[in-house]
């Protein structure tokens, strides 16, 4: 399946922001997949180990963030929640909609180990 | 894109950004696309397409759907009229690549290996290996895979899926992340329609509007040659408009736009 190399994509994210921030690594990853995205949340969970092995976040909890499918209904303008197959209004039935969430795909933020531990360094 | 200038950040996130900690630790706002790398090589794939005045399409489909086959029928009735090339993309064998060069057309083989799915660096490759002087329309048929290749882009301006009759009319129901993404729906097979007696094309197409997706819906059949004029005309047509954007400088990303994409013109 593809969530490896979705996996492989956010351990080079997670790195990225590692040294941009001078970090010594990453605690907790939070990302927001919505069910449109067309990623499997608990794939790229069972992926993530194998994609952070021996990297910096390979401790890293992974979090994911709920992202419900909402539309806005481009005929009568109301904004409701919609099934994964069913992206229909639910005020007026029509199917000229447009997706407002639900098809995210984001590395939505990171906790990062900043200070060293405690043991003295010199 | 996007790290700086804080155009990411909407009402509804907000409060994520800059969010205090527990002492050694901090905790960064990202707000990336988690595939942005593969979405930056698309950007630059679909640059080498319009600065040719390319059209690029993604072919996608179960494995058997008929691709290979439409390609086929569709490179020697445009033979005379445009200049194709093709991108095959395959877990194994050249095969595919094979039975386009055949017809005198220029094909890359992608072997994956194991992935299911093309990338945009997979393309990018392969394009590097092409000659795409005087290329009107490139097809790329991606790996046969209902599920993975919807979320990858290559670069491509439209996305074109099949669906052959024998596979069942329920297919966009059951996998709306692909045929959301499509441009174009192919009922594929069609000749085999008789002798199927529950596959009902307006049902598959009204799984589709349910899917919010406008796309046109063309039923043909490749072997037999029925219903090709309308495709070939839908090509056409898309190729004008792509000359018509280029000649504007602008270009054209398939159906789907990604969240990064709807923050980006909240904010701008
Ligand atoms: N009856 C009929 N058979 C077709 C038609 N188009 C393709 N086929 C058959 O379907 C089978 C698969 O066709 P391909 O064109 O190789 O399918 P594909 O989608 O390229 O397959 P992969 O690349 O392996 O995913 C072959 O046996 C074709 O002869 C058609 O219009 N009618
Ligand atoms: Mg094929
Ligand atoms: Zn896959
Ligand atoms: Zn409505
Ligand atoms: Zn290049």
């Amino acid at each position: 399946m593809h969530e490896l190399a979705v996996a492989q994509a956010l351990v080079e994210q997670v790195d990225a922001v590692i040294d941009q921030h001078q970090a010594h690594g990453a605690t907790l990853i939070r990302v927001r997949i919505g069910p449109l995205a067309g990623v499997v949340p608990e794939l790229l969970a069972s992926a993530f180990p194998l994609a952070a092995a021996g990297r910096r976040m390979q401790h890293a909890g992974l979090e994911f963030a709920h992202a419900p499918i909402r539309v806005r209904c481009q005929t009568c303008g109301a904004e409701t929640e919609a099934a994964m197959n069913r992206l229909l209004c639910g005020a007026c039935g029509d199917w000229h909609t447009r997706i407002i969430s639900g098809d995210e795909l984001l590395l939505e933020s990171v906790e990062l180990e900043t200070v060293p531990s405690l043991t003295p360094e010199s | 894109m996007c790290d700086t200038c804080g155009c990411n950040l909407t009402p509804g996130n907000r409060h994520l950004a800059f969010k205090p900690v527990a002492g050694g630790a901090t905790a960064v706002s990202v707000l990336k696309g988690l595939l942005a790398k593969n979405d930056d090589q698309a950007a630059h794939n679909r640059q080498h397409f319009d600065r040719r005045g390319i059209l690029a399409l993604n072919l996608m489909s179960s494995p058997g759907s008929g691709k290979t086959a439409l390609l086929e029928a569709t490179l020697v009735a445009l033979k005379d009229e445009f200049t194709c090339a093709v991108i095959e993309g395959d877990l194994e064998t050249e095969n595919d690549a094979e039975r386009i060069r055949a017809l005198g057309v220029t094909a890359h083989q992608i072997v994956t290996g194991t992935a299911c799915h093309l990338d945009a660096h997979l393309v990018h490759d392969a394009l590097h290996h092409m000659n795409l002087d005087g290329v009107d329309l490139l097809f790329i048929e991606n790996v046969g895979n209902l599920v993975c290749p919807a979320s990858f882009d290559l670069g491509q301006h439209l996305n074109v899926t099949l669906l052959s009759v024998t596979e069942g009319d329920d297919k966009p129901a059951k996998y709306p992340v692909m045929f959301r993404a499509a441009d174009a729906l192919l009922l594929t097979k069609t000749d085999l329609l008789p002798v199927l007696d529950d596959f009902d094309p307006a049902r598959a197409e009204a799984h589709l509007r349910e899917l919010a997706n406008p796309a046109p819906v063309m039923r043909l059949s490749a072997r037999k040659g029925m219903g090709m004029d309308a495709w070939l005309a839908w090509l056409r047509e898309q190729l004008a408009a792509q000359r018509a954007r280029v000649a504007v400088g602008q270009s054209r990303r398939p159906a789907i736009q990604r969240d990064g994409q709807q923050y980006h013109q909240a904010g701008a």
